[in-house]
C-alpha cells in the first residue's frame, strides 16, 4: 500500500509492503543511496538515520511505523547545526577512510551532539558504540566528536 | 577540492564512451583539434612516451593527461578501499609535476593489464599486498618529472631560451631572470611535440614540498555527506534489486525450491535457480529478501556435508608430522638443539577469519546479446572482466567494467567469485540487476584466511639465548590457487613471509612449510595475509623464548638484533615511547612484537587488562614504525590505527569454525569486531629516513596480534597459542 512519509523535509509517497524496512525505502525506491546497508539487524549501525532528531536503524524499521515522523539522512545533516559541526570535524581530522559506514556513523554522532553538546568519554562509547567500523577509525570518531563539542560557533538550524 | 568527477573512466568500447561521455579516444580527438598533452608511463617495462594530436584508432597507454585548462588526470591503476591511495599517488606527480594537489584530478582505470598491471605484483592489475606506494613511487614521481621537463623545453623554446635558465612552479613555467610565466595549460601543445628526455632527474628528499607532509585526501569530502558512490550504490536505469541463497555447504548443490510463497511477495519480479544457489528478483532489496525468506529451498548438502573445524584441525595435525618443503634452512639445527641447554616446543594454531567488509559483497550486471557492463568495487579489474567474459561466453572486450569505491577490501575483493555469481544471475534476467549479499552470505560464504598449524621447537644455550629454531608450519596455500606460477617447489612467497628472513640473528635456523589444503572451505587473503599467521606465532615463540631464560622480552630480542638496525630502532622507539618496564596494575600487562613485513619495519606494545571473569580489554597500543621514505604522514598514522583495530579483532574475536560443512557465523553477533567503546588508544610513532617506502596498509595487523598476545601472558601468566582468546582459559578460580 502507499505510505507517504517526510524525508528530509520533503514528502514522498512510496507504494511498498508495510514491513518493508525504511533502508529499502530509502535507497531502492528513493534513490537516496547515503544511508548503507550493514548487517541488516541493527547490529553495525550502517543504516542509521534520524526519525524526529533521534537516532534509529532504519534497517530495522517498518515503513508502516514511521507515520508522520521527520526523517533526516545523511543528505540532508549538514542542514542541522550539530550535523554541519560533525561534518567539518570529520574532514579536518581525516576519520574516514573506506568512509562505508561514515554515513552512520555521522548520524550516530550528531544525535549525540544535539542532545549533549559536551559528551565525555562514557557518552560517546555508550552513543556510538553501536557504530562499526572494520576500518578501525574508532581513534579519530572519538577525537572529531570532542572537537566538534568545542567548536563554539552556534548556526541556526537550516 | 570535492572529487564530484570520480568516476568511472571509459574502455575504448565506442558505445561506453558515448554513453559516459568523457573517453580518453573523445577526449584525443579533441586534443587533435584543441591541443592537449598525454603522458603515458607504460608499465611494466617503464616506456614513456608523449602523444598529441593522436591518429584514428591510436590507443594511448595514457597515466597523466593536461588540458589547456592547466587541470591534471590522472588515471589511475589502484583502487581506493580507505587506504588513501588516490590522494598519495597524485601527491608523488603533483610533486614532481609542481602542481597543486588540488589540481590532480582522478579517473578509474579500466581493465587493462598491459596498461594498468601493478609492476610490483607480476604486471596483475590488483591494490593488494601493501604495494600501491612500493610499486608506484618511482614511476609516478618519473612521470611527473618528466612532464615538467617537457614543459619546461617548451616554454624555454618558446622564448628563445635555455631550458636551465627557467623552472616550474605551481602550474607554472616561470623565467626568473625577466619574470616571465606561462601557465601548464598554454604549453601543452607544444609540450607534446618536445622529444620524451631519456633521463630526468627527480627530487632529492630534501626539495620535496608535498611528498611527507600531511596532505588532505581527496575522497574525504564525498564520504561525509552520502555522495560517495560504492558498488551497492549504483542504479543503471531499469535495475532490479537481487539478492542470494548459496548452497550452505560447500560443494552443494541446490536440490529443489518451492517458490509459490516468494512469488506472491509485493515487488518479486523472478525467481533464479543455479545449480548451487537461487536468487530472487525484486524491486528493492526489502522484497527480494522477504521472497528468499519465503522460499522453501531443499539442499544436496554434497561431498563436506559433514565437515567440521576439527577435521581440518586433525589433518595438519597429521600433515604437520611429515617433512614439508624447506622454506629456509641455515646452520645445522638438529646438532644445535641436541647440544642445547634448554629445549622448548610449542603448537600453535590460528583459525579461519572472515573479512566482513562493511559494504557486503554485491555487484551490478547487465547482459546483453552483444554485450555486457559490470558495476562493481573491486581490488582486481581485469579479473573481474575477465571472469564475467568466461561465464557469459562473451568477447572479454565486449565486457565494459565500471569500477566504484570500495566500502572495505581486506583481500576479500581480490576475489570475484561474487562478480562470477552476479553475472550468472543476470544472464537470466531481462535488464540490469544490482545482486547484493545478505551480511549472513558475506560472513558464510567467504574466501577464509587460512587455518594455520604449527610446530616449534628450539634450543638455548647457558644464557638462555637461542642456538637453534626450528618451525615447521602447514596450511593452505593462496597463492597455489590465486596465481599458480608463483608457487613453486611446494613454496610461495605469502604463505611464508614472516616465517623466514627474520630479523633476528639466529644461527641454526629451519622452516618448513607443508601445503594442506582443506575440503570444504575455501581460502582467500585477508590483511597481513602470510604475516598475520607467521609474525604471530613468530613473535609469540620469541616471548616463551624470553620467559624461559627468565629475560625481559625487549631486552631479549634486542640482543638478537645487532644486524638489523632498522629493527632495532623501532623496537626501541616503541618500548620508550610506550613506558616499557614500569610498574602496572595487577591483571595488567605490556606485550611487544617485532616484525619486518611488507617492506617496513615496525614494533608494537598493548597493554592489556584482564578482568576476573577472563575478559581481555586492549587499553592502549604505542606503535614505532620506519616505512622508509613517507609520502603522507597522516595516511601512515590512519593506516596502522585501522590494522591496529582490524587485528585486536581477530585476536579477540575472530574465527570462523565448521559444523555440518557450514559456517556457524552469520552476523556480527556472532563474528564479531572490535566497537568503539573496545577501541585502545593508539599511538604511531614515524621514523624519517630516506629509504624506498615500504607497504603500510596491512602490516598493523600482523604485529599486534602477538603484542596482544603477549600482553596477556604479561598479566596472567597464561600463553595462549590459538587465538582467538577464550576469557574461560583466564578467568580467575573464584
Amino acid at each position: 500500500m502507499a505510505y507517504t512519509l517526510d524525508i528530509n523535509g520533503t514528502r514522498h509517497t512510496v507504494d511498498v509492503d508495510g514491513d518493508t524496512p525504511l533502508l529499502w525505502v530509502l535507497r531502492d525506491v528513493l534513490g537516496m543511496t547515503g544511508t548503507k546497508f550493514g548487517c541488516g539487524m541493527a547490529l553495525c549501525g550502517a543504516c542509521t538515520v534520524h526519525m524526529n532528531g533521534a537516532p534509529i536503524r532504519s534497517c530495522l524499521t517498518p515503513v508502516q511505523s514511521v507515520g508522520n515522523a521527520a526523517i533526516t539522512t545523511i543528505e540532508a545533516i549538514g542542514n542541522t547545526a550539530a550535523g554541519r559541526k560533525i561534518q567539518k570535524a570529520w574532514l579536518d581530522l581525516e576519520v574516514a577512510q573506506c568512509g562505508y559506514c561514515q554515513s552512520g556513523q555521522i548520524m550516530s554522532a550528531s544525535a549525540l551532539l544535539a542532545s549533549n553538546p559536551h559528551p565525555n568519554d562514557s557518552a560517546i562509547d555508550d552513543a556510538m558504540s553501536g557504530n562499526i567500523c572494520r576500518c578501525g577509525t574508532y581513534v579519530r570518531i572519538r577525537e572529531a566528536i570532542k572537537l566538534a563539542a568545542k567548536s563554539t560557533t552556534t548556526v541556526k538550524e537550516g | 577540492m570535492t572529487l564530484d568527477h570520480i568516476g568511472p573512466v571509459a574502455s575504448d568500447d565506442a558505445d561506453e564512451a558515448q554513453a559516459i561521455g568523457v573517453s580518453r579516444r573523445s577526449f584525443l580527438k579533441a586534443s587533435a583539434a584543441g591541443g592537449g598533452f598525454v603522458l603515458s608511463v607504460g608499465l611494466p617495462a617503464f616506456a614513456l612516451r608523449a602523444t598529441a594530436g593522436t591518429p584514428a584508432g591510436f590507443e594511448p597507454n595514457a597515466f597523466i593527461r593536461i588540458d589547456a585548462d592547466g587541470s591534471v588526470t590522472l588515471t589511475m591503476p589502484q583502487v581506493e578501499m580507505g587506504q588513501g591511495t588516490y590522494t598519495s599517488i597524485p601527491m608523488l606527480i603533483a610533486e614532481e609535476l609542481e602542481v597543486d594537489l588540488g589540481h590532480v584530478r582522478i579517473e578509474h582505470a579500466p581493465p587493462d593489464r598491459k596498461r594498468y598491471g601493478n609492476p610490483g605484483l607480476g604486471g596483475e592489475q590488483v591494490t593488494g599486498n601493501s604495494s600501491s606506494i612500493r610499486a608506484f613511487w618511482d614511476p609516478m614521481r618519473r612521470a611527473g618529472a618528466t612532464a615538467r621537463v617537457m614543459l619546461i623545453s617548451a616554454a624555454a623554446k618558446r622564448w628563445k631560451l635555455d631550458p636551465s635558465q627557467c623552472h616550474a612552479e605551481r602550474g607554472e613555467v616561470v623565467h626568473k631572470a625577466s619574470g616571465r610565466r606561462i601557465k601548464f595549460g598554454a604549453l601543452v601543445a607544444e609540450a607534446a611535440q618536445v622529444p620524451v628526455p631519456e633521463k630526468v632527474e627527480l627530487k632529492r628528499p630534501q626539495e620535496f614540498k608535498l611528498i611527507g607532509t600531511p596532505a588532505k585526501r581527496l575522497d574525504t569530502p564525498l564520504k561525509v555527506n552520502g555522495k560517495a558512490v560504492y558498488g551497492i550504490d549504483v542504479r543503471p536505469p531499469g535495475v532490479k534489486i537481487a539478492t542470494l541463497a548459496q548452497s550452505p555447504t560447500f560443494g552443494g548443490r541446490l536440490k529443489s525450491v518451492d517458490d509459490k510463497a516468494a512469488r506472491a511477495v509485493k515487488g518479486v519480479r523472478q525467481i533464479v535457480r543455479l545449480d548451487d544457489a537461487v536468487a530472487v528478483v525484486a524491486d528493492h532489496m526489502g522484497a527480494a529478501k522477504k521472497g528468499l525468506a519465503a522460499l522453501v529451498i531443499e539442499w544436496d548438502n554434497g561431498p563436506n556435508a559433514k565437515l567440521t573445524t576439527q577435521d581440518i584441525e586433525k589433518q595438519l595435525e597429521q600433515a604437520t608430522l611429515r617433512a614439508g618443503a624447506v622454506a629456509q634452512s641455515v646452520g645445522d639445527v638438529d646438532k644445535a638443539i641436541t647440544g642445547a641447554a634448554t629445549k622448548v616446543e610449542a603448537i600453535y594454531q590460528v583459525p579461519f577469519l572472515a573479512h566482513a567488509c562493511m559494504e557486503p559483497m554485491n555487484c551490478t550486471v547487465h547482459v546483453r546479446k552483444d554485450g555486457c557492463e559490470v558495476w562493481v568495487g573491486t581490488q582486481v579489474l581485469a579479473r573481474a572482466q575477465d571472469v564475467v567474459a568466461k561465464t557469459t561466453g562473451l568477447p572479454v572486450d565486449k565486457v565494459v567494467v565500471h569500477n566504484h569505491l570500495l566500502g572495505g577490501g581486506f583481500g576479500r575483493r581480490l576475489d570475484v567469485d561474487g562478480v562470477a555469481r552476479a553475472a550468472q544471475i543476470a544472464m537470466q534476467v531481462d535488464g540490469p540487476v544490482k545482486v547484493v549479499w545478505t551480511r549472513e552470505e558475506d560472513i558464510q560464504h567467504g574466501v577464509y584466511r587460512p587455518y594455520w598449524f604449527d610446530r616449534f621447537s628450539a634450543g638455548l644455550d647457558e644464557k638462555g639465548m637461542p642456538v637453534a629454531w626450528n618451525h615447521r608450519f602447514g596450511g593452505s596455500s593462496v597463492i597455489a590457487r590465486w596465481a599458480p606460477p608463483f608457487f613453486k617447489n611446494g613454496l610461495d612467497p605469502d604463505s611464508t613471509e614472516g616465517a623466514i628472513d627474520l630479523v633476528y640473528a639466529l644461527p641454526n635456523l629451519h622452516v618448513e612449510y607443508v601445503q594442506v589444503e582443506p575440503p570444504g572451505i575455501p581460502t582467500g587473503f585477508w590483511r597481513s595475509v602470510g604475516p598475520s599467521h607467521n609474525v604471530f606465532v613468530v613473535e609469540s615463540f620469541m616471548d616463551e623464548l624470553a620467559a624461559a631464560a627468565k629475560k625481559d622480552p625487549v631486552q631479549y630480542r634486542l640482543a638478537l638484533l645487532d644486524k638489523s638496525p632498522r629493527a632495532k630502532a623501532v623496537l626501541q622507539l616503541a618500548a620508550e615511547k610506550a613506558g616499557w618496564g614500569q610498574p602496572l596494575s595487577k591483571r595488567s600487562g605490556r606485550g611487544v612484537s617485532v616484525q619486518f613485513a611488507f617492506g617496513s619495519y615496525m614494533a608494537q606494545v598493548a597493554e592489556v587488562e584482564v578482568s576476573k571473569d577472563g575478559d581481555v580489554r586492549v587499553r592502549r597500543v604505542v606503535c614505532a614504525v620506519d616505512c622508509g621514505s613517507v609520502v603522507n604522514p597522516d595516511t601512515v598514522q590512519a593506516q596502522v590505527q585501522s590494522a591496529v583495530v582490524f587485528g585486536i579483532s581477530a585476536a579477540l574475536f575472530g574465527q570462523i569454525t565448521l559444523k555440518d560443512g557450514r559456517v556457524e557465523q552469520t552476523n556480527f553477533d556472532t563474528y564479531r569486531v572490535l566497537r568503539m567503546s573496545e577501541a585502545p588508544s593508539i599511538e604511531v610513532h614515524i621514523v624519517r629516513n630516506t629509504e624506498h617506502p615500504g607497504g603500510l596498509g596491512e602490516p598493523g595487523t600482523s604485529a599486534i596480534v602477538p603484542a596482544v598476545m603477549n600482553a596477556v601472558f604479561a598479566a596472567t601468566g597464561k600463553r595462549l597459542r590459538k587465538p582467538p582468546i577464550d576469557p574461560a582459559d583466564l578467568k580467575l578460580a573464584s
